[in-house]
C-alpha cells in the first residue's frame, strides 16, 4: 500500500507543482466523455401506471379464461378409472394375498378384481400402477443407484458404487442392478380381461414398450456389452437384487426389453416426486377406428400379488386413463387458469375505475400547478 | 526488566574506563570525570526512558575514541509495505480471509458437508467459496506483488554513502542509522536524514514534500550550523527523539566534537530533517546523516493504519443476516423435530424397500439427530448468500468509478476530477443528515485579494486602480492619499511590516534567466510569483507591492525589499516566530541596515489587541469590525523596537528553547508570548475571500435535501457570520441564537451560570415553542414558521463540554437540531472533530459528512462518517485523508443528491433483492422436506443449487446496482427534496425488509404448491409417460429463475442496453445451460439426474402452462402494488417532472442543442 501509493502521490506532486501548459496532459486527465462513463447511456425508462398495466390485465384475463376453459374441458374429457387393489378390507379380493405375504414364497399369490366401465375409452388407454405413502423420494433411496452400471459400464457392473449400500453386494457377488431403487422394483403383474357379455374372458393386449422416456431407454440405460450376445453371459459374476425373484437378464424374453433396458425397470428407476405417485405400466393401443379401445362393460383385473405395501401403510392402485395433449387428467391447471384469468379481469375493471378517478385527479393537479 | 536495566548500566559504567586509556593516548582533552558523568547521565536517561530519545553516531564514529563503539540496533532501511512473502502467502492470506465472518460461516458449512453425510455434495458450497477465496487471494496477491515491486524499487535504489572516507554506492535498503548519505538534485531521500551539508552557499536546500503531504511548494531546510566542510573529519553524535509519525515535529541535539574543545551543541528541528519520500529541488547535492531508517521513517509511520469506515448499509446487512440465520436455524430445527416425530410411526423410518446401511444403524440416536440437524442446515444454507458479499464488493468497487469518471467533477483550473479514496461509502453519500463544512477554502475560494488597509485609523482603499491588479500605479495615487492621511513614516513602516513579516518565498528563477537588473527586480519577482503556506500572506505581499513596497526575496537570511523610491533595502532576518493557530499570530525579528532591531507582528485582532496600547486599539477597532462584518479577513499589524540588550536576551532564550529536547514547543511559546508584548499597533489589513462558485445554490440544495449545515471555522465570528449570510445559510428573517464569549460576558455574572441560562432560554425558544412537526424523525421540510440560526464559538464550546456543564450538551444539541444552520467559529481543528463526534453520537446516530480543504480540517474529515476533501489551495492533506475529494464545493451537490442518492437506492435494492431471491430459492426446498420424509432430499439438482446465485441471477442485479437511475440525475439534483425519500436508511429498514421477505415467502409457497398440484398426476406428457422428482425440482427452479429475474426487470426503471443484455442474457443462459447440462452423460457425475429432464419438460404443454401461470401469478401482487402505490404525491410529482424533463430534452434535441 505504502510504496505503491507513494509513486502515485509523487506523480500528483509533479502535476500540481508544475501545472504548465500541458494540452496532452489535460486531455488525459479529463474523464472521457463517453455515455457509459457519464451514466448517460440511452435508456428506456418504463413507468408502471394503472394506464400502462390496464391493457395487460385485460389481455391476460381474456387469454387465460379461454385457455382455462379449454384445459378444464380437456381434463374433464379424459376418461380415468382407478382401482385400489391393496386388499386392506376383509371384503376385497386381494385381502388374502396381502395378508400371507412373504418374500421367499415360491408360489405366487394371485387375485382378481372385477370392475365395469360405464363409458367406453375411445383412444389409446394407458395403464398405470399407483403407490401411496411410498417414499421413492427419500434421500437414502434416491441416491441408492449406480447410473454408470445401468449405462453398461463393465467396471461398475462388477464393482458397483458405494451409494448402493446396503444393496451393493450379496454373498460377495456384486448386485446388478444395485441399489435400493432397483431392489424394490415393482413386481406385481397386472393382466386385464374384458368380460364379454357372452361370458368369455377376452385378454386385452397390453403393450409393454414405449412406457419409458426415449432417451432413457436408448442412451441412459444400456446393457453391458460382453463377448457373446447372450445377456446371461455378460451378467456372469453378478447376482440378482435381494428381493428379486429373477435375474436382470430374465426380466423379459424380448432382447430389446431385457436386462437394464427393460422398460419396467427404467420407469421404476425414475424416482417419483411425491410419496403418492403413479407410474406407467402398460399401453392399450387402439385397434381400429370402429371400436373403442375399451368398450363399455365388465372387466377383470388379474393380479399376481408380489409387492408388499401393508408394512408401511401403503396402497396400490391400478389406473386406466386416456391421455390428451396436456397429459393425464388434472383439473388443477384449468381451474387455476380460469381463476387467474378472472382475477386479472376483475382487477382490470377495478383498476380502470381507479384510473379514471386518479387520472382526473392528476389532470386537476396538472392544471393547478 | 529491572535486571536488564541493571545490566546495561554495569556495562556502560565500565565502558568509560576502558575508553579512558585510549582517550589519553589520542590526547583527548576532555576530562575523564565529566565524561563518566555525562555518559552516566545519558545512559541513565536512556535507561529510564528508552522511548524518549535515540543516539546516532554520525558516520559511525564513536562519540569519542574514548568510548567503545557499540552500535545500537535499529531496523534496516528496508521498506516493507507488502503483507506477504512467497512462503507465508497461502496460510496468511487464507487466515485473513477466513477471519471474515461470512467466509468463516461458509467454511464451516463446507466442512460439515465434508464430514457429515449431507444431502448436497461439498462441491455445491465448496466451489463458490473456493471461487470467492481464490479471486480475493489473486487480487490481494497481485496487489502485494505490486507492493513488492514498488518496495524493491525503493529498497534497491542505489545511493551514495560516505563510508570511512570513501563514497560507495549501496542499495538503499543497506543504509544504517548513522550513515552519511549523499543525495543529488531531484532524487528522493532514501531515509530520514539530518541535513549536514548542502551544495548551496547559504547552507539551505529546497525540498518538495508533494509525495508526503501533497504540498508542492518548495520548503527550505537548513544545515546544522557550524559543521566542518569536510564531513570526513566530522565527529559528532546526535540525539533525537524516538520515531514518531508527526511530519512537522522533530527535536534533537547534535554534539559536535572538535579536538581540544568542549563539544558544541546545536539544536535540531524539523527544518533540519529531510524526510524520506521528499524530493530534493534546486540544490545540486546534499549530505545528511540517517537518523530514522526503514519502517521507522516518518513516511512509513504515517502510512500505517487509517481506520476503516463502515457504512450503515453494512450494519443493515448484518441485521438481516441475523434474521436469516434465525430462519435457517428454526427451519433446520423444525425439520429435525418433525423427522423424529414422523419416524416414530411404524414402517416409516426404515421400510423394507429402503434399508439403512449398517453404519447408519450403529450410529447413536442423539449423534444422528445432531448430524441430521447439521444436514438440514447445509441443505438450507443457501438462504444466506455467499455471492452477496462478492456482488456488494464488486458493486462498490465498480460503482465508485462513476464518480471518478464524472466530467461534471472535472475542474479545468486544476485539471483534475474527483478522487475516490474508498469505495466502501458510496451509499453513505445518500444518507447524509449533517454537513459540517469548513469556511475558508471550502465555502470561500481561499483566493485572497487585498482590499484595503488602515493605518493609524485612516482608511486606505486601493480604489482607483483596483481594476489593474498587477499594475504599478504607485507613483501618484496612493502615495498622495497616504500623504494626506497618515504620516509618511507610519505608512512606510506599515508597508515595510507587510513586506517583512511573512514566510513567503519567491519562486526560483528558471535556469535560463540571467541576473536581473535592479529596476526590473520587482517586476521580475512579480512575474515569478510567490509561494506561501497561506494565501493571506501572498495577498498582503502583493498588496504592499501595489503601494510601492516589493518583496524581492530572501537570500542568505537577508530579506530584500524595494521601496517606493526603487531603492533596495536589506534586512537581516534574525528570527521567525512561526504562525500557529493557537497564538493566531506570527512575528519576525529583523535587523535593518541602520542597525535597528525590529519585531514585526501580524495576527488576528483578538490576539494583537491585548498586546498593544489601548489608545491605538480605539482608533483601529471600528475599522476592523466594519471590515469583518463585510466578510473580509482582517489582520492587525504591530511592531516593536528591540534594544540591543533585549534582543540579546531574547536571542539567547530562543536559542536555548530551540535546543531543548523536551517540551520545546511549550518553551518556545512562552518566549514568543513574552516577546510579543508591549507592541505598537500600526494598522490593519482587510483581505477578501470570495465565495466559492455556486456556494449559495449548493448550500440551499443541501438544506432543501434535509441536511443540517454546520459551518465550522477558525475564523472570527463576524467574518464567518457574513459568509453565512452571503451563502444564505442565514437569511434575513433567521433569528440568531448566539452563544459566544461576548454574550456570556454581557450578563455580568459567572460564565457558566450565564451559559446555562442562555441555553435554557434558547431551548425554550427553538425547541419547545417550535411546532412539534419539526422534530428530528419526521424531518418536515417546510421551513415553516421561524428559522433559527445558532452561533457558538470555540471558547464557549470548550466551556460547554467541560464536566460541570456537560449535562447541557444534549440541550445544546437539541437546539442545534432545530436550527436551520449552525455556525461554530473560532474552532481549533480538534474542536471541529469534537463537534462532529458529538453529533455523530447523538440518538439515532445521524450520518455526518465533513467537507474541508485544509490540514486543519483533517481531524473532522477523519471523524465524520464521510469525509470530503476539496482540492483547494491549502495543500493536499485534506484530500489525502478524505474518503472522496472533489475540486470544488459546488460538486458536493451532484455528489450527494445525484450519486449518493442513486448509490443508496442501488445498494439497498441489491441487498434486499439478494435476501429475497434466496428466500424464495430455499423455501420450496424446505417445503419439499414435508413430502420426502424429512430426508434432506434436495429439490434441485446440485448444479442448479450451485449456479443459482453465481450465474443465473447475479448479473442482472449487478447491472441494476450499477446502472439504475430510478429518477435521472438531473431531476435528483434539481429537486433536492427527493433526497429526503431515502433519508434515514429508508429502503433498508424493517418495513421494506418485511415486504421483501413476505414477497419471498409468497413466491416460494406459490412455486412449490403450484407445481405440487400439477404433480398430483405426474403424467404430463401426451404420450402418457410420467415425470419424476428431478422434473419437479426443475420446473420449480425454472419458474423461480424467471420470476426472480422478471421481478428485477419490473423494478428496473432505467433500461440501458446492458440491462437488456444481462437480464435476457441470464434467462437465455439458464435455458441454454439446462439443455446443455441435461444433454450429455457427464462421465464425472455419479448420477445422471438431469439427463434430458429439461428437454423432456419443454415437450410437455402442461409444464409450459404451469410455468407461465406461476410466473404471472407471483408477479401479480408486485405489479398491483406498484400500480396502486403510484397515486402518492411524490410519485405524481416525479412523473410530472420526468415528463417535463423529457419534453425539455425533446425540445433541446429538436432545436439541436444536444
Amino acid at each position: 500500500m505504502m510504496a505503491s501509493s507513494y509513486s502515485a502521490k509523487e506523480e500528483d506532486g509533479h502535476h500540481s507543482g508544475a501545472p504548465g501548459p500541458g494540452g496532452v496532459n489535460a486531455k488525459s486527465r479529463k474523464p472521457d466523455n463517453t455515455a457509459f462513463k457519464q451514466q448517460r447511456l440511452p435508456a428506456w425508462q418504463p413507468i408502471l401506471t394503472a394506464g400502462t398495466v390496464l391493457p395487460a390485465f385485460f389481455i391476460i384475463g381474456l387469454l387465460f379464461i379461454p385457455i382455462g376453459i379449454g384445459l378444464y374441458v380437456t381434463s374433464n374429457n379424459i376418461k380415468e378409472y382407478e382401482i385400489d387393489y391393496t386388499g386392506v378390507d376383509m371384503s376385497s379380493p386381494c385381502f388374502n394375498c396381502s395378508q400371507n405375504y412373504s418374500w421367499n414364497s415360491t408360489k405366487p399369490c394371485t387375485c382378481s378384481v372385477a370392475f365395469s366401465l360405464d363409458q367406453p375409452f375411445e383412444s389409446n388407454v394407458f395403464m398405470y400402477y399407483g403407490l401411496s405413502n411410498y417414499y421413492q423420494n427419500h434421500r437414502r433411496y434416491v441416491k441408492s443407484r449406480d447410473d454408470s452400471q445401468l449405462n453398461g459400464n463393465l467396471n461398475s457392473l462388477k464393482d458397483p458404487s458405494k451409494e448402493c449400500e446396503p444393496y451393493r453386494t450379496n454373498d460377495g457377488l456384486p448386485i446388478a442392478p444395485c441399489g435400493a431403487i432397483a431392489n424394490s422394483l415393482f413386481n406385481d403383474t397386472l393382466e386385464l380381461y374384458y368380460n364379454d357379455p357372452n361370458g368369455t374372458k377376452i385378454p386385452i393386449r397390453l403393450v409393454k414398450t414405449g412406457i419409458a422416456w426415449w432417451t432413457d431407454k436408448h442412451v441412459k440405460f444400456r446393457n453391458p456389452v460382453g463377448d457373446g450376445s447372450n445377456l446371461s453371459a455378460v451378467f456372469q459374476g453378478t447376482t440378482k437384487p435381494v428381493n428379486w425373484q429373477k435375474y436382470v437378464y430374465q426380466l423379459d424374453t424380448d432382447p430389446d426389453n431385457n436386462g437394464f433396458i427393460n422398460e419396467d425397470l427404467i420407469v421404476w428407476m425414475r424416482t417419483a416426486a411425491l410419496p403418492t405417485f403413479r407410474k406407467l405400466y402398460r399401453i392399450i393401443e387402439k385397434q381400429g377406428d370402429a371400436t373403442p379401445t375399451l368398450p363399455r362393460g365388465n372387466y377383470t383385473l388379474l393380479i399376481t400379488y408380489n409387492y408388499p405395501v401393508r408394512s408401511f401403510e401403503g396402497r396400490k392402485r391400478m389406473i386406466l386413463s386416456t391421455i390428451s395433449w396436456m397429459g393425464g387428467k388434472n383439473p388443477f391447471l384449468g381451474i387455476a387458469y380460469i381463476t387467474v384469468g378472472s382475477v386479472c379481469f376483475f382487477l382490470g375493471v377495478v383498476l380502470l375505475i381507479i384510473h379514471h378517478k386518479y387520472g382526473s385527479r392528476s389532470n386537476n393537479a396538472d392544471i393547478a400547478s | 526488566m529491572p535486571l536488564r536495566r541493571g545490566g546495561t548500566l554495569v556495562l556502560h559504567c565500565t565502558a568509560p574506563h576502558q575508553g579512558s586509556g585510549r582517550g589519553l593516548r589520542t590526547g583527548d582533552g576532555v576530562d575523564i570525570g565529566t565524561m563518566i558523568r555525562r555518559g552516566l547521565d545519558r545512559l541513565l536517561g536512556r535507561g529510564e526512558g528508552r522511548a524518549d530519545s535515540r543516539t546516532v553516531y554520525v558516520g559511525h564514529g564513536a562519540w569519542s575514541p574514548a568510548q567503545p563503539f557499540t552500535p545500537p540496533r535499529y531496523c534496516d532501511n528496508r521498506i516493507v509495505s507488502s503483507k506477504y512473502t512467497l512462503w507465508n502467502f497461502l496460510p496468511k492470506n487464507l487466515f485473513e480471509q477466513f477471519r471474515r465472518i461470512a467466509n468463516f460461516y461458509f467454511l464451516i458449512i463446507f466442512l460439515v458437508q465434508v464430514i457429515v453425510d449431507t444431502p448436497t455434495s461439498p462441491v455445491t458450497s465448496g466451489l463458490p467459496l473456493f471461487f470467492v477465496i481464490t479471486v480475493t487471494a489473486i487480487k490481494q496477491g497481485f496487489e502485494d506483488w505490486l507492493r513488492h515491486k514498488a518496495d524493491n524499487e525503493v529498497n534497491k535504489y542505489p545511493v551514495t554513502v560516505l563510508d570511512g572516507g570513501r563514497s560507495t554506492r549501496k542499495e538503499s535498503e543497506k543504509i544504517r542509522v548513522g550513515d552519511v548519505v549523499e543525495v543529488l538534485e531531484d532524487e528522493t531521500f532514501p531515509c530520514d536524514l539530518v541535513l549536514l551539508q548542502s551544495s548551496r552557499d547559504d547552507g539551505t536546500c529546497y525540498v518538495t514534500t508533494a509525495s508526503l503531504d501533497g504540498e508542492s511548494n518548495h520548503k527550505t531546510h537548513y544545515t546544522v550550523p557550524d559543521i566542518e566542510t569536510d564531513l570526513l573529519l566530522l565527529n559528532a553524535t546526535l540525539e533525537c527523539e524516538q520515531p514518531q509519525p508527526d511530519l512537522y515535529k522533530f527535536v534533537g541535539r547534535m554534539y559536535i566534537r572538535r579536538e581540544g574543545q568542549e563539544p558544541a551543541v546545536r539544536s535540531l528541528g524539523p527544518e533540519n530533517l529531510l524526510l524520506k519520500g521528499a524530493t530534493l529541488k534546486n540544490t545540486s547535492k546534499i549530505s545528511g546523516v540517517a537518523v530514522y531508517t526503514g519502517m521507522e521513517t516518518k513516511m512509513a509511520l504515517n502510512y500505517q493504519g487509517k481506520s476503516q469506515k463502515r457504512s450503515v448499509v453494512e450494519k443493515s446487512i448484518n441485521c438481516f443476516l441475523v434474521v436469516y440465520l434465525c430462519i435457517l436455524l428454526s427451519k433446520a430445527l423444525v425439520c429435525t423435530t418433525l423427522k423424529y416425530v414422523w419416524q416414530r410411526q411404524p414402517g416409516q423410518d426404515e421400510p423394507w424397500y429402503n434399508q439403512k446401511t449398517q453404519k447408519e444403524k450403529d450410529t447413536d440416536l442423539y449423534l444422528k439427530m445432531f448430524t441430521d440437524f447439521l444436514s438440514f442446515m447445509v441443505l438450507f444454507n443457501f438462504i444466506i448468500p455467499v455471492s452477496m458479499y462478492v456482488t456488494v464488493e464488486m458493486q462498490k468497487f465498480l460503482g465508485s468509478s462513476f464518480i471518478t469518471w464524472d466530467r461534471d467533477f472535472y475542474d479545468p483550473q486544476i485539471q483534475e476530477g474527483a478522487l475516490v479514496n474508498t469505495s466502501d461509502l458510496n451509499e453513505e453519500l445518500g444518507q447524509v443528515e449533517h454537513v459540517f463544512t469548513d469556511k475558508t477554502g471550502t465555502l470561500t475560494q481561499n483566493n485572497m485579494e487585498f482590499i484595503e488597509c488602515c493605518i493609524d485609523g485612516f482608511q486606505y482603499k486601493y480604489g482607483n486602480c483596483a481594476s489593474e491588479l498587477d499594475g504599478f500605479c504607485v507613483e501618484d495615487g496612493p502615495v498622495n492619499k497616504l500623504q494626506r492621511k497618515a504620516g509618511r513614516e507610519r505608512e512606510e513602516l506599515f508597508l515595510r511590516a507587510l513586506c517583512l513579516c511573512h514566510t513567503v518565498q519567491v519562486k526560483e528563477p528558471g535556469p535560463g534567466l540571467g541576473p536581473v537588473d535592479q529596476v526590473d527586480a520587482a517586476r521580475a519577482v512579480e512575474e515569478r510569483g510567490f509561494i506561501a503556506s497561506s494565501p493571506d500572506e501572498v495577498a498582503l505581499v502583493k498588496g504592499a507591492m501595489r503601494f510601492g513596497f516589493s518583496f524581492l526575496g530572501l537570500d542568505c537570511m537577508k530579506m530584500k525589499i524595494q521601496n517606493r523610491n526603487k531603492e533596495i533595502e536589506e534586512y537581516d532576518l534574525l528570527h521567525v516566530l512561526n504562525f500557529d493557530p493557537v497564538r493566531r499570530r506570527m512575528s519576525v525579528i529583523v535587523k535593518s541596515e541602520a542597525g535597528e532591531t525590529l519585531l514585526f507582528c501580524k495576527g488576528a485582532d483578538v490576539s494583537i489587541f491585548p498586546r498593544v496600547r489601548e489608545e491605538e486599539v480605539m482608533r483601529i477597532r471600528t475599522h476592523v469590525e466594519r471590515n469583518a462584518t463585510e466578510g473580509y479577513r482582517t489582520l492587525c499589524v504591530a511592531y516593536k523596537k528591540l534594544s540591543t540588550e533585549a534582543f540579546a536576551q531574547a536571542d539567547a532564550s530562543l536559542r536555548e528553547a530551540r535546543l531543548a529536547l523536551q517540551d520545546r514547543e511549550e518553551k518556545l511559546l512562552n518566549i514568543y508570548d513574552q516577546l510579543e508584548t508591549g507592541m505598537n499597533l500600526i494598522g490593519a489589513t482587510a483581505v477578501e475571500d470570495r465565495l466559492q462558485e455556486e456556494a449559495t445554490v449548493t448550500m440551499e440544495a443541501l438544506q432543501n435535501a434535509g441536511m443540517k449545515v454546520w459551518v465550522l471555522t477558525g475564523d472570527k465570528m463576524e467574518t464567518a457570520k457574513s459568509t453565512c449570510y452571503a451563502c444564505r445559510l442565514f437569511q434575513r428573517r433567521t433569528e440568531l441564537l448566539e452563544l459566544t464569549v461576548r454574550t456570556l460576558e454581557a450578563g455580568g455574572q459567572k460564565c457558566e451560570g450565564r451559559l446555562h441560562e442562555l441555553l435554557l432560554d434558547y431551548h425554550r425558544r427553538a425547541v419547545q415553542d417550535a411546532p412539534p412537526a419539526k422534530g428530528g424523525v419526521s424531518r418536515s421540510w417546510s421551513s415553516a414558521v421561524q428559522d433559527y440560526g445558532f452561533i457558538i464559538d470555540g471558547a464557549t464550546l470548550s466551556l460547554l463540554l467541560k464536566p460541570p456543564s456537560s449535562r447541557y450538551t444534549s440541550l445544546f444539541l437539541e437546539i442545534c437540531q432545530n436550527c436551520a444552520a449552525v455556525l461554530c467559529c473560532r474552532m481549533a481543528p480538534l474542536q471541529k472533530a469534537q463537534i462532529v463526534r458529538l453529533v455523530k453520537n447523538t440518538k439515532g446516530s445521524p450520518i455526518t459528512l465533513s467537507v474541508g480543504d485544509g490540514a486543519n480540517d483533517v481531524s473532522m474529515i477523519l471523524e465524520a462518517h464521510v469525509g470530503i476533501g476539496i482540492k483547494g489551495n491549502e495543500g493536499r492533506q485534506a484530500v489525502r485523508n478524505s474518503d472522496y475529494a472533489v475540486p470544488k464545493l459546488k460538486h458536493l451537490r451532484k455528489l450527494l443528491l445525484g450519486h449518493g442518492h442513486l448509490y443508496y437506492v442501488r445498494i439497498a435494492q441489491l441487498v434486499q433483492y439478494f435476501f429475497y431471491k434466496n428466500l424464495c430459492f430455499i423455501l420450496p426446498q424446505f417445503l419439499y422436506q414435508f413430502f420426502c420424509g424429512y430426508s434432506q432430499q434436495p429439490l434441485y439438482d446440485a448444479a442448479y443449487l450451485m449456479m443459482y446465485n453465481i450465474c443465473f441471477t447475479s448479473m442482472p442485479i449487478l447491472a441494476y446496482s450499477l446502472f439504475e437511475q430510478h429518477i435521472c440525475i438531473e431531476i435528483l439534483m434539481d429537486n433536492a427534496i427527493l433526497y429526503r425519500e431515502v433519508a434515514r436508511n429508508a429502503s433498508l429498514r424493517w418495513g421494506p425488509f418485511l415486504h421483501w421477505t413476505a414477497l419471498g415467502i409468497y413466491q416460494g409457497l406459490l412455486f412449490f404448491f403450484g407445481v405440487h398440484c400439477l404433480f398430483r398426476n405426474p403424467a404430463l406428457q401426451d404420450n402418457g409417460q410420467v415425470y419424476g422428482n428431478w422434473s419437479f425440482g426443475t420446473i420449480v427452479f425454472t419458474v423461480m429463475v424467471f420470476t426472480v429475474t422478471l421481478k428485477l426487470a419490473l423494478d428496473t426503471r432505467h433500461w440501458t442496453w446492458i440491462n437488456h443484455l444481462v437480464i435476457w442474457g441470464s434467462l437465455a443462459f439458464y435455458v441454454f445451460f439446462s439443455f446443455f447440462w441435461g444433454g450429455i452423460i457427464w462421465p464425472f457425475l455419479k448420477q445422471q439426474r438431469l439427463y434430458f429432464v429439461f428437454a423432456n419438460l419443454l415437450s410437455s404443454v402442461s409444464a409450459w402452462l404451469v410455468i407461465i401461470l406461476l410466473i404471472l401469478l407471483s408477479l401479480l401482487p408486485e405489479v398491483l402494488l406498484v400500480v396502486l402505490r403510484k397515486p402518492r404525491a411524490s410519485h405524481i410529482q416525479q412523473l410530472k417532472m420526468r415528463s417535463s424533463a423529457r419534453k425539455h430534452r425533446d425540445f433541446l434535441s429538436n432545436t439541436g442543442v444536444i
